[in-house]
């Protein structure tokens, strides 16, 4: 009676909560009309012992999760949501009507009878037609169905997959359907395999032990309580008829592999790391956060959009120039290197080739950005500045960059390096920018920062953009290296080539044997690109005034 | 239930006026929940505690709504003006696309958990892999041997990232942190001793990306914030806040400006940030559920984001705006993973029914369905040439589609 009493209080305390329990239950437990023989099992054969016991563990199950860690907690606490399972239901509630659904028959396995098996042939038929898929979209489809527990697998359990042949499932009850916001507890979790300890008398599966184990000892001072529900579940449910125990032990079994998922097995409940903040909850408009929109409002008013026309018709001008060099849509020369085990193709692209691939000089030509970002056709568009006299830009491009995306440590001396070398009056590799972004980056380089040369890179970046690239283009250095440009012939390797090239796969060069490679020669062209001291070279007597 | 706890907890606390708004949230709740327009749910979801402050500030919050509402709607007016077309008219004039045979070329195992994300190197062929174990495994991936293995001290390993310059990987995850291990050439070697901690956040790392070279890197978190750091020193450079929820994604722009970055969290949101002011200059949110992955268009004038509402979405940066839906009746589950091909033609998507979508970015059909990995598809990422995708699926394998 003194438990009973306890029992009131807890429930008036969290009033709200189990209220909201109980209808969710209630719900459950009237089925939503489209039922199989399932409902039956569920509730209306609960007993009130059953109900009651319900009722106390929902109560518990809030007071525990105040003080229990569950074993999954990482300072996290909310699911994400997910918004497949409403969907999946409709399609599940679908597959169960009688009439349209899927035919189900009954199973007899050793002397009971387990009533409405489907099987997997017959539930890959339903979803073609009904979706209009594929067999292997519907196989797919299947599978998530499996995963996510709606249908469970009567033989081999752990086994998570559609299999299409005369393989028997069940329809899981509503009961058991993975539901957004009632989570598979750990309570619960060892309600059950204390039952299961109980009637199995000790013998359980390995991964269901540890498990077990893990529970003892995170909720050692619960485990009385624990003891206690699992043995009043146990007497109640030998009261059952046999086939009713036999269907509702299976469906608790598929609930509890597709929650706790053994090693093996792949669940799609197994949904991966909870989330910090509450995806549920709908967000609070403090004073603070709708200001804050206000000024982004005002501020995105302020900034001009482009008509639809021009951005879309830009994005299928950007599809069609690229469409021959995207290996996906034309067949890259000579050859994929991962469907022909060769690597030629990225021999004969890479920075340091003497003549490049037609097509790598054709995608220079669509746009600077591309020219520079190629390394190869780098190299090319600074020997075309070098024969110009206009290195400097380059350089000085470069040496902003590094400054911009490099170690804080290092922008006091690299701003000293580029003001000595490009910016100072007189400095042996001036630039030519206008006075005025001159005048702003040298008054910024007294207190030099990450961002000081923004303005002084995109004059020169825009500079060799708008001028220097279309000189390019026009150049002899251009024109030359696209009628000595390579087309190499596409592969044709038979099969036994083809298994040669598998066990002779290349391995390459180290990326960082590479990188300091590339160092060394920056250094070195560093060193060339110093001005000549005469009075260096004099002094060493390398320049014989005789 | 959330209306339904507010009107409780109306009704049950004490010394309460039932002021206008409660009394309007009353009525509110007995009509169906989907009368109730953004506009009223504002008021609606005044706290309770409202109506004990001061008029003064309660006023102010409720010209803010109204304000911000106005100028919502004055912005929507503005982009619509200047819709005039669909992507799919203009793309009418685009050849349609052939058949595709996209085989796995090669499947990498060796993870003893969960991949969690992946990264290429510039090299085209390298890439590291993380899982839920902790393991970060650099990979060869054409010949498939394993180059290096690094144990990192936590579980769920959520991130990592390549150097540009191939000589260092970064990865973090459970831990808050993400470190950055230079590899070398001593096979060995033990590269935990050479760790360096960068990043530290509040909440687990979600994603990293190094910036155009290995001594800065753009993270993002749990804890809702993204942050720019600078390796050498774990000095924290740039932090940006603005997400309501988890930030679970972000891709750095690819164009010549190379100053903005797209970030796609919980609370729908994709927002693309100023990487040296910390603004938000853009932000879209039309997804119903988690922004799962974010990734820019190779031109850096769009970005498409994949979801957890199953659907992939194209956003035109230079119209802000939402062009292109990705989604068929028959794709319940949700995209956990996107990205284009080299021209921009092609999608790939990888979701959680363990498949692969291959999407036509213009006509905004799907051409083809890839089959293969057990598990769902978590991470998926395109060569640095284009001319193969890598997938990492729950499944512990990685596979290599060409």
């Amino acid at each position: 009676m003194d438990f009973n009493k306890q029992r009131q209080a807890r429930n008036n305390k969290i009033h709200s909560e189990n209220s909201r329990l109980h209808s969710t239950l209630r719900m459950w437990y009237r089925g939503g009309g489209e039922a199989s023989g399932d409902e039956i099992y569920t509730g209306y054969n609960m007993t009130t012992h059953q109900k009651g016991a319900l009722q106390c563990r929902s109560a518990y199950r809030l007071t525990a999760n105040m003080t229990i860690r569950t074993l999954r907690d990482y300072g996290q606490h909310y699911r994400p949501r997910m918004a497949c399972l409403k969907n999946v239901e409709v399609f599940v509630v679908e597959m169960q009507d009688p009439k349209s659904g899927v035919k189900g028959a009954d199973q007899k396995l050793n002397v009971t009878i387990i009533p409405h098996v489907i099987n997997g042939q017959d539930i890959l038929a339903w979803i073609v037609t009904k979706m209009k898929v594929t067999t292997e979209e519907a196989q797919a489809f299947g599978t998530m169905l499996v995963a996510y527990g709606y249908i469970y697998p009567l033989q081999n359990h752990r086994k998570l997959v559609l299999v299409p042949d005369s393989t028997l499932y069940r329809f899981q009850t509503p009961y058991f359907w993975p539901v957004q916001k009632w989570p598979a507890e750990d309570i619960d979790y060892a309600i059950y395999l204390a039952r299961r300890n109980i009637r199995k008398k000790g013998m359980l599966e390995p991964y269901e032990q540890q498990h077990y184990d893990n529970l003892h000892k995170w909720m050692n001072p619960k485990w009385d309580f624990i003891v206690m529900q699992a043995t009043e579940q146990y007497k109640a449910n030998k009261e059952r008829k046999k086939p009713d125990r036999v269907v509702l032990d299976c469906q608790e079994r598929a609930y509890w592999i597709v929650h706790r998922p053994p090693r093996r097995t792949h669940s799609a409940m197994d949904y991966g790391l909870d989330r910090l903040i509450d995806p549920n909850a709908e967000e609070v408009l403090t004073f603070d956060v709708v200001r804050r929109t206000n000024i982004f409002l005002t501020q995105a008013l302020m900034r001009s959009a482009v008509k639809s026309s021009v951005s879309l018709t830009a994005f299928v001008k950007f599809v069609t120039t690229h469409h021959n060099h995207d290996p996906f849509l034309t067949t890259p020369v000579p050859s994929n290197p991962w469907i022909t085990d060769s690597d030629e193709f990225w021999q004969l692209n890479s920075r340091s080739v003497d003549i490049p691939t037609k097509l790598s000089v054709e995608r220079w030509v669509l746009s600077f950005w591309e020219l520079i970002s190629d390394p190869r056709g780098r190299v090319d568009f600074k020997l075309f500045l070098k024969k110009e006299h206009s290195a400097e830009n380059m350089a000085f491009y470069e040496a902003a960059e590094e400054m911009r995306w490099g170690a804080a440590s290092a922008i006091p001396e690299k701003s000293q390096f580029i003001f000595n070398t490009f910016l100072k009056p007189g400095a042996p590799r001036w630039i030519n920018i206008d006075g005025r972004t001159m005048g702003l980056t040298v008054k910024g380089l007294v207190v030099p920062h990450r961002y000081v040369l923004d303005a002084a890179q995109t004059h020169i970046f825009l500079l060799m953009k708008k001028d220097t690239f279309y000189r390019y283009l026009k150049s002899p250095v251009h024109k030359d290296m696209q009628k000595r440009a390579l087309v190499p012939a596409p592969h044709v390797f038979t099969d036994a080539q083809l298994e040669a090239n598998v066990r002779n796969r290349n391995p390459g060069i180290s990326p960082i044997l590479q990188w300091q490679q590339e160092e060394e020669e920056k250094a070195a062209a560093a060193v060339a690109a110093r001005p000549i001291d005469v009075k260096a070279m004099v002094a060493t007597n390398k320049l014989d005034r005789k | 239930t959330c209306e339904y706890n507010y009107v409780l907890s109306c009704i049950s606390c004490e010394p309460r006026v039932l002021s206008l708004q409660n009394i309007l949230s009353l009525i509110l709740f007995l009509l169906p929940a989907s009368a109730l327009t953004t506009g009223i749910y504002m008021i609606f979801s005044t706290k309770p505690e409202m109506a004990t402050q001061e008029v003064q500030p309660n006023e102010t919050l409720t010209n803010l709504k109204a304000e911000s509402d106005t100028l919502k709607t004055k912005l929507e007016d503005e982009r619509a003006k200047l819709h005039d077309v669909e992507l799919h008219q203009v793309a009418e004039k685009v050849d349609g696309l052939g058949q595709f045979i996209m085989k796995t070329r090669r499947t990498l195992k060796g993870h003893g958990n969960k991949v969690l994300c992946m990264d290429w190197c510039k090299d085209k062929r390298r890439i590291v892999s993380s899982s839920q174990d902790g393991k970060v495994i650099v990979w060869d991936a054409f010949t498939t041997n394993k180059e290096h293995a690094v144990t990192m001290p936590c579980t769920w390993v959520m991130a990592c990232a390549y150097a540009p310059s191939g000589c260092a990987v970064a990865c973090g995850g459970l831990d808050n942190k993400c470190s950055v291990y230079p590899l070398s050439l001593d096979k060995n070697e033990n590269l935990a001793a050479k760790k360096k901690s960068v990043a530290m956040h509040t909440n687990y790392l979600s994603a990293c990306s190094f910036t155009n070279s290995d001594m800065q890197i753009l993270t993002s978190s749990g804890d809702g914030t993204c942050a720019l750091w600078d390796v050498e020193s774990g000095q924290l450079l740039q932090s940006f806040h603005g997400h309501a929820a988890d930030v679970l994604c972000l891709d750095l722009a690819p164009s010549e400006t190379g100053n903005t970055f797209v970030s796609g969290g919980c609370d729908k949101k994709a927002n693309v940030w100023d990487m040296r002011s910390g603004q938000c200059i853009q932000s879209f949110e039309t997804h119903e559920s988690d922004i799962n992955s974010v990734r820019y268009y190779p031109s850096g004038d769009a970005f498409a984001s994949g979801s957890d509402d199953a659907t992939c979405r194209l956003y035109d940066l230079r119209a802000d705006r939402e062009v292109a839906i990705y989604s068929k009746e028959s794709i319940i589950f949700g995209a956990s993973s996107v990205d284009f091909s080299l021209s921009g033609r092609l999608l790939f998507g990888g979701y959680n029914d363990y498949t692969i979508n291959v999407w036509d970015v213009l006509k905004g059909t799907r051409v083809s369905i890839l089959f293969g990995h057990e598990n769902r598809v978590s991470t998926l990422r395109l060569s640095p040439d284009g001319t193969a995708f890598c997938s990492g699926s729950w499944d512990h394998t990685l596979r290599i589609w060409a």
